[in-house]
């Protein structure tokens, strides 16, 4: 049994981070008021991107990095859609999904299923030989999400910038007469969603499963839409969140691997089902406070002056 | 004292402010203003001194907030000059304005709800190039407080708080923001007497240190024991400049803003009221914010005639018209139609009592922008049958009506399929009255009925509740507009802190006695 415990916690970090760092990354967009419904697209993205790189004979991180790069310029294309150009938040959210999944499947059809090394297991640098296997067997780019998670929460809460950033979400009248910046701030906070959202991207191909195949992302990206609801768009019911369905999505697979007779679709199913219960949740107490930026999704033009 | 580099500070000087040589602290001259082609301003100056409580008082519509945002830089000038402490300061976003040193609190408060009044102050520092954190914010919030001799917690969130404190909150606000000349648009509105009284003196304080400050009001009577000087506006222009209180009446203020022109009178004639077909005893309502916005009013409708109720708007009218059509209960007291107590009964019981109610934003609650013109004329019929069955709506005979009733209200802009959002404001309201104005309206309320039409369309709608009155129906006009109520109204009564004054017979009621009763005067 606690054979069972330690494998299991051994691989959930693993199942966690990508759900850790888009979710942060919807935190950033969604408090500056902007719905983003693309991180399905911009993981896709960036795992691909990631992993092509690693293929071109490039070192990992690169491939990281490639993979942060990818997912900010598909999240580019979102920002001007919906803060230049006010194109409705829900629509071109969806057409960057199918935009990001579009550009994987092409591009990237004639690269699945090679196998490439990826990120080293702290275990297999030389000076984490002897770590225990709980953490021996994590990448680094699992305490760099922790990293990142109190960076976001430090940025929101403990800075001007984020002060202007969360009052341009609540509401951006009052935030354009104290002098803020509306569209920089949103197209920013757009722009940051999209690099975390390709990092949780390369997490899967470089860190995680060290190939690619077409559809990896498997809907992780729409978990994380849920996930942020379920976390009040807080950092740290983010980590409560991405741990709470990176578990459930672990275990199942950790106990068909144990040979427990689990119907395999019911076990795929299981965090989509926990996605539709946190959801119908959230909506029962969200006259209290879900915590929802009051002004998202809100597309602001200032009253133009006469 | 906390002011920015340029702004101009206040000097502590007590006492009046004639004869000190000082450059007036705002002067406004020759402002013209239009608003899509339709002048709000014209020719209007506005003239404040340091130290001093201005009020500028005028009716709804008269140019006081447009003046004001004008020298606040939300609103640009079409002609005119703004001089601040004697400079020739460009104003081009509110930025420079408060640079300038002018603090305007809006009539709608600009702060962000989830945030604490130091977040707040946070904000508006740091949009104004002044870094500061939170926590120091909530130091100036504490110090400021203390100095002008109010209590405001700065970690207290702004939703949490009541009407009053936000206000004080966005005063405070302005003031850290260094401001010298302080504009309130219309600050007693929302508050409560014992919370006016404090403001005002407030306010009265600040001036002994020397701010200047605007106060804008309908509610001369609240302000005038706290002002120094008075201006009054009328239609966009200034008509009464800096008269120093003690000078003036409330009834030469009240004709001022009036005016003594009233259009001849398109009242039927039948004043031989029928019976009595709504009574509303001893009515209240509650407020959304808490509190009632209706208290104990009673009145007597009779067949035949038109029971004008005039008043600045937010004194209840809303919630009343509201209540009539079943959309607020009752706090307390009854309401009957024709003798039969409907206190709560549903909207369609009232309708098929005779109740029709032309509501003052036609598309929040009487008409659907997205239906055609049919749709809409059919919605309050198809529930009772008229159209056809559950399964089987009669399309035809819904176009039919539609195009009979486009040609007897004369409603131009579309035929029977053309979505009701494309209309005129003016159509819009003949498709409306054409709706509830037909068979069976015994009880018509109108609220504000004529608002946003231009003349034309704003006398087809005054000839079409007279007919329908002179057809033995019955009107409660609630407007905001004077003219309207004089010139439609057998009776009139004046609410005001939501209670009606007794009604004046049509002859007694001169825009001047009435005015006096809206200003609280009497
Ligand atoms: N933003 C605007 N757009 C169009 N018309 C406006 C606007 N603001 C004010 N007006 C019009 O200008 C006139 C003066 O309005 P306002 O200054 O608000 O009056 P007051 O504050 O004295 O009640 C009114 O006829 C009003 O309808
Ligand atoms: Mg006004």
């Amino acid at each position: 049994m606690s054979e069972f415990l330690l494998a299991w916690l051994t691989v959930l970090p693993s199942y966690a981070a990508p759900l850790l760092l888009a979710g942060l990354g919807l935190v950033l967009s969604e408090r500056a008021g902007v719905l983003n419904l693309a991180p399905e697209g911009m993981m896709a993205v960036g795992a691909m991107t990631g992993a092509l790189t690693v293929l071109g004979g490039h070192d990992p991180w690169t491939g990281v990095l490639a993979g942060v790069a990818a997912g900010t310029a598909l999240s580019l294309g979102f920002g001007l859609a919906v803060v230049v150009f006010r194109a409705e938040q829900t629509l071109a959210g969806l057409a960057t999904v199918a935009l990001g999944l579009g550009i994987t499947g092409v591009i990237g059809r004639a690269h699945v299923q090679k196998p490439f090394e990826g990120l080293a297991r702290l275990s297999e640098t030389g000076w984490g030989a002897d770590l225990p296997r709980l953490i021996g067997q994590q990448t680094l780019l699992i305490p760099v999400a922790l990293v990142l998670l109190v960076a976001v929460w430090w940025v929101l809460f403990r800075t001007a910038a984020g002060l202007r950033l969360r009052a341009v979400g609540e509401d951006p009248a009052a935030a354009d007469v104290a002098g803020a910046n509306v569209q920089a701030i949103q197209l920013a906070a757009v722009l940051g969603s999209g690099a975390l959202c390709g990092l949780a991207g390369a997490y899967l191909s470089v860190a995680s499963a060290h190939v690619w195949v077409e559809g990896m992302v498997a809907g992780r990206g729409w978990v994380v839409v849920a996930l942020v609801i379920f976390a009040r768009w807080r950092p740290a019911g983010v980590l409560w969140g991405a741990l709470l369905f990176g578990g459930t999505e672990a275990l199942t697979l950790r106990l068909q691997a144990v040979g427990v007779d689990f119907p395999v679709y019911l076990g795929a199913m299981l965090p989509y089902a926990l996605t539709l219960v946190v959801l119908t949740i959230a909506s029962l107490r969200r006259g209290a406070s879900s915590g929802e930026p009051s002004a998202l999704g809100f597309i602001y033009l200032r009253q133009d002056k006469h | 004292m906390t002011a920015g580099a340029d702004a101009p500070t206040p000097v502590a000087r007590p006492g009046p402010h004639e004869g000190t040589g000082r450059a007036p602290a705002l002067l406004l001259r020759g402002i013209d203003k239009a608003f899509d082609g339709k002048p709000a301003l014209t020719d209007a100056g506005f003239r404040l001194e340091w130290g001093e409580v201005h009020a500028l008082v005028g009716e709804n519509g008269a140019g006081k907030s447009t003046i004001m945002n004008i020298a606040a830089a939300v609103y640009a000038a079409d002609a005119g000059e703004v001089v601040v402490d004697g400079r020739d300061v460009p104003l081009k976003n509110p930025a420079d304005a408060i640079a300038a040193g002018i603090g305007m609190v809006h009539q709608h408060f600009r702060l962000v709800g989830r945030f604490s009044v130091a977040e707040n102050v946070a904000l508006s520092l740091g949009g104004a190039g002044r870094k500061c954190s939170v926590a120091e914010a909530a130091r100036l919030v504490r110090e400021k407080a203390a100095e002008i001799g109010f209590r405001l917690d700065p970690a207290a969130r702004i939703e949490t708080l009541s009407v009053a404190e936000q206000q004080r909150a966005e005063i405070l606000k302005v003031l850290l923001l260094g401001a010298g000349i302080l504009v309130l648009d219309e600050p007693t509105a929302v508050l409560t007497e014992d919370e006016a009284q404090a403001l005002l003196s407030l306010v009265k304080g600040l001036a002994g240190q020397g701010h200047a400050v605007v106060l804008i009001t309908h509610k001369l009577r609240e302000v005038a024991g706290y002002c120094d000087r008075i201006t009054v506006m009328r239609q966009g222009r200034t008509v009464l400049a800096e008269a120093p209180i003690a000078s003036v009446t409330m009834e030469e203020v009240a004709r001022h803003a009036v005016g003594e022109t009233s259009p001849a009178p398109v009242r039927s004639a039948a004043e031989s009221a029928g019976a009595e077909v709504l009574a509303l005893k001893g009515l209240s309502i509650a407020r959304a914010g808490g509190g009632l916005a209706v208290d104990g009013l009673s009145l007597s409708l009779r067949a035949g005639e038109i029971l004008g109720i005039a008043g600045v708007g937010g004194n209840g009218q809303s919630e009343l018209v509201a209540c009539l059509n079943g959309l607020l209960s009752v706090a307390g007291g009854h309401l009957d139609i024709n003798g039969v107590d409907m206190t709560r009964a549903s909207i369609a019981a009232r309708r098929a009592a005779g109740l029709r109610v032309i509501p003052a934003d036609r598309f929040d609650s009487a008409m659907a922008r997205g239906l055609t013109l049919a749709e809409n004329l059919a919605m309050t019929e198809v529930p009772t049958g008229a159209y056809g069955g559950a399964f089987r709506l009669r399309r035809g005979a819904m176009r039919k009506a539609a195009e009979q009733a486009i040609a007897d209200r004369e409603i131009r802009g579309g035929g029977p399929a053309t979505q009701a959002a494309l209309l005129s404001g003016g159509n819009a309201q003949k498709l409306l009255l054409a709706r509830e104005l037909a068979g069976g309206a015994r009880v018509i309320v109108a609220h504000s009925p004529s608002r946003g039409l231009d003349m034309r369309a704003a006398r087809a709608v005054h000839v079409a509740l007279v007919e329908a009155v002179a057809q033995g129906a019955a009107c409660l006009l609630v407007s905001e507009e004077l003219e309207e109520v004089i010139a439609l109204s057998h009776r009139i009564t004046v609410m005001n802190r939501g209670a009606l004054s007794a009604p004046l017979n049509a002859a007694e009621a001169t825009p001047a006695r009435l005015g006096e009763l809206m200003v609280g005067h009497a």
